[in-house]
């Protein structure tokens, strides 16, 4: 590292991007294996069928954990600000079972 | 001043003054607040996906004692994505099952990490860094963009063969009252919920641009810092975390 000190008197600031650079492998690698997941596993079987549901699903809020944690770094803000966005999203939780299991199944038992 | 206390309230829940709430500086905190909101668009719009989806039967549902390979289109049964988006530009005729989507999926992930490196190179007050990772950051917006129109086109003109309907009509490709892939609310619903992605991502392009013309004729700069990048960055960011939902939700599941 010594070869690479400036002659200038300047001091530039080193970039600190590897952390960065990390996620998006992870990222990467994360999205690939979700493209392995939908081409080799069956989804013939009802167990196929919702183990390929619930493994992108779980996956995807892998992604979303790196994306607005690290790129986005809420995980560097005061706890009071991450929870006033985390806590929110809860409610989408509910609307999922609510309005998609529940009222999805029921209107299509009545179509 | 503060010694002088006539309300009863504890200094401690006080705000006094010249402290930012949360640590973050006022239009960070609000750009947090309007994501959070746009959160629950992109919700909604997924989940009434999920329920009319649900609502409809699958070809398993109709046919059980047949294998998904066996998968042909019809209005009656809701498709499987992955039969339906299998084109790739240039290879006209090959069946590339979702491979289009995933170059999609890698270029706006690529231009996140762009984006980080920019609002990294603001922290260090970097100017010709920044400049240089907004223009990749921009350049990969556009190329998703572009793709998005392709994908769209192939989608509208449908393939060669068609769907036969039951009175002997044929109909070719997608549009609001017609679909050879599926039931209409499925043509519908990628019309919308990609569309709705498609616009957020064009406005994104435009911030971008005009970041990147303020950060290269020094406005932030003399101004001492780049905030700014940090706060598109958040909504460019915000662009590609909802890809990732739209990309399993709409595609993969």
């Amino acid at each position: 590292m010594a070869a690479h000190i400036e002659h200038t008197s300047e001091i530039k600031e080193k970039p600190h991007t590897k952390k960065l650079w990390r996620v998006f492998w992870i990222l990467l690698v994360i999205t690939a294996v979700e493209f392995v997941i939908a081409f080799t596993i069956s989804a013939d079987t009802s167990f196929g069928k919702w183990f390929k549901i619930g493994t992108f699903i779980l996956l995807t809020f892998v992604k979303s954990f790196f994306i607005v944690g690290t790129f986005m770094h809420l995980k560097d803000e005061v706890k009071s600000l991450i929870l006033t966005v985390v806590l929110p999203v809860i409610f989408v939780i509910w609307f999922l079972i609510a309005l998609v299991l529940m009222e999805g199944n029921y209107i299509g038992s009545i179509r | 001043m503060a010694s002088i206390n006539t309300s009863s309230t504890p200094d401690h829940l006080l705000w006094k003054g010249g402290i930012q709430p949360m640590k973050v500086g006022y239009g960070k905190l609000m750009m947090w607040i309007f994501l959070l909101s746009d959160t629950f668009t992109f919700s909604a719009l997924l989940i009434s996906y999920g329920l009319v989806r649900f609502s409809f039967p699958s070809f398993k549902d109709l046919h059980p004692a047949k294998s998904i390979h066996d998968f042909t289109f019809s209005n009656n049964w809701w498709p499987t994505p992955e039969k339906v988006f299998e084109a790739v530009p240039f290879l006209h005729g090959v069946s590339l099952p979702l491979v289009f989507v995933g170059i999609m999926t890698f270029i706006l992930i690529f231009s996140s990490v762009t984006m980080v490196l920019a609002v990294e190179a603001g922290h260090r007050k970097d100017q010709a860094d920044v400049e240089k990772w907004m223009l990749w950051t921009i350049l990969g917006g556009l190329t998703f963009l572009g793709s998005q129109a392709w994908e769209w086109s192939h989608f509208i003109h449908g393939s060669e063969t068609g769907l036969a309907l039951a009175d002997g009509s044929k109909i070719f490709g997608a549009n609001l009252t017609h679909n050879e892939y599926g039931p209409a609310a499925f043509a519908d619903f990628f019309f919308f919920i990609t569309g709705f992605h498609g616009t957020h991502v064009f406005s994104g392009v435009v911030l971008n641009v005009l970041i990147f013309y303020n950060a290269a004729n020094g406005v932030y700069a003399r101004r001492g810092h780049y905030e700014m990048i940090e706060k598109v960055g958040l909504y460019w960011h915000f662009v590609d975390l909802v890809w990732v939902f739209v990309f399993t939700f709409f595609y993969l599941v």
